[in-house]
């Protein structure tokens, strides 16, 4: 069981924030994210995109920001857990939560705030019926382990850098590699477009564009799938199938932990803390939404940071606390570094 | 003029005669947002950037629109419900050329 004072679902730019609102506090945090690295969105979709609007920043790129992010909240030494999305919350006796991520890791605090953006990232599937019977059953959106394909006959569907690089890895270790994407041409790094097209001429992939999987056969398993190109269709005899359309977001199932939720949002509080309507569980960035909300990332810094202040009253019920500038306080990590302002000189002119 | 008309047909076949500004900067996805004509967080969700086709339309009128960027091409070729009159409405910007423009939103994915 992890414990901590403030559970943070959700590793973009706002939770990321709310480490180090906190750590001004001493309460430590634990972040859980469904992607394998932290910064969200900035990461996952756009990390070589500028944005103009952060305070003093004219021009940031995003994963600059949240490499910066992570060097602010270095010395609070957040936790977290990766590759894996918070499914379950269970509320305890004394008011503290217990949170169970889909890979069955579970996290204690006192306080859960949800920094989940628009959702986790889960695959997009490909609109095809029968598609939830072959489903880890021939059918696959992501390679977990390459080795499940050894001497396998594969067929690889997407037009992006994950459908490139994985038929490039898999044509040493399958025994029949096709790559099928709807276009010709490829959105991908520029070497890898290259790598394929070597592969394909020296027979190791089979490319079939444009073409698209239509559907899929077999009794028990996977056997095969239906192939369209032009108007034609050809049967492929197949072991698996690996559908690689890239990542959409879903609320998924935090939408089931009975907080109230309008227009794809949870309804916080907007006029305390940042609180939704269960005590104890919050929502910033992104994933809420009060009168006027705007998604920026200016606003879940701001929401980050009242959160902060109303948790530490909610676990400190009976100590008076008042906000204190980080240049007078300076900045004391919980790996013993101290940041402050240099004190001022004084000496006498003679 | 700093507004023109724009027909939009929402998910559920209703369609809706609206004033687009065209001083703003605007598009197309926007619009539809601005006019709550599909529900939050089912409609520009990576913020107009082409990134995912939550906004994606068929333009059902003859108007003559900017070409395609590599960004939209690549982005309607892993798009499901697709069709030749496919469009992105976060990359159709709103222009006096675009005044009566009839447009209708493709499914949810």
């Amino acid at each position: 069981m992890i414990t901590t004072d403030i559970l943070i679902i959700g590793a973009g730019p706002t939770g990321l924030f709310a480490v180090f609102e906190a750590g001004l506090l001493k309460l430590k945090c634990h972040l859980i994210d469904a992607l394998p690295q932290p910064g969200g969105q900035c990461a996952e979709i756009y990390p070589k995109k500028p944005i103009y609007d952060i305070p003093a920043f004219p021009e940031v790129l995003a994963g600059d920001l949240v490499d910066n992010l992570m060097k602010q909240i270095e010395p609070f030494q957040p936790g977290f857990t990766l590759g894996e999305r918070a499914d379950t919350i269970e509320k305890l006796e004394d008011g503290s939560f217990i949170v169970t991520t889909n890979k069955g890791t579970k996290h204690h605090a006192p306080i859960v705030a949800i920094a989940g953006g628009l959702g986790s990232f889960e695959p997009r599937k490909p609109q095809l019926e029968n598609l939830s019977f072959y489903e880890d059953n021939g059918l696959a959106y992501m390679i977990k382990d390459p080795e499940v394909y050894r001497n396998k006959k594969v067929v690889i569907a997407g037009g992006g850098d994950s459908a490139l690089d994985w038929s490039i890895f898999l044509a040493d270790i399958a025994s029949e590699v096709t790559l099928v994407h709807r276009r010709n041409e490829f959105r991908g790094a520029l070497d890898s477009v290259d790598k394929v097209q070597e592969l394909k001429n020296a027979g190791k992939i089979k490319l079939i564009t444009p073409a698209e999987i239509t559907k899929l056969e077999g009794k028990e398993k996977l056997e095969a799938v239906h192939l369209k190109k032009g108007d034609e269709t050809t049967r492929l005899e197949v072991d698996s199938f690996i559908a690689l359309f890239g990542l959409a977001p879903k609320l998924g199932p935090i939408a089931d932990w009975g907080l109230e939720i309008e227009k794809n949002a949870i309804k916080v509080d907007n006029s305390l803390d940042y609180q939704t309507n269960i005590p104890g569980i919050y929502a910033i960035g992104d994933v809420n939404t009060y009168p006027g909300k705007l998604k920026l990332i200016l606003c879940g810094f701001h929401e980050a940071t009242l959160m902060c202040q109303s948790a530490y009253q909610r676990i400190f019920p009976d100590k008076r606390y008042v906000m204190k500038y980080t240049t007078v306080g300076g900045v004391t990590g919980f790996d013993g570094t101290k940041k402050e302002a240099p004190k001022a000189v004084v000496k006498a002119i003679e | 003029m700093t507004d023109i008309k724009i027909h939009i047909t929402d998910r559920e076949g209703t369609t809706h005669e609206v004033d687009a500004p065209t001083d703003m900067n605007m598009n197309l996805m926007e619009i539809v947002r601005s006019y709550e004509l599909a529900p939050e967080g089912t409609i520009g969700i990576c913020g107009g950037m082409a990134m995912c086709a939550s906004c994606q339309c068929y333009v059902e009128s003859n108007h003559e629109l900017p070409e395609m960027s590599d960004d939209e091409d690549a982005m309607l070729a892993e798009a499901f419900n697709v069709k030749e009159t496919s469009r992105l409405g976060c990359q159709l910007h709103i222009h006096p050329e675009l005044d009566g423009l009839r447009v209708r939103l493709a499914p949810e994915e």
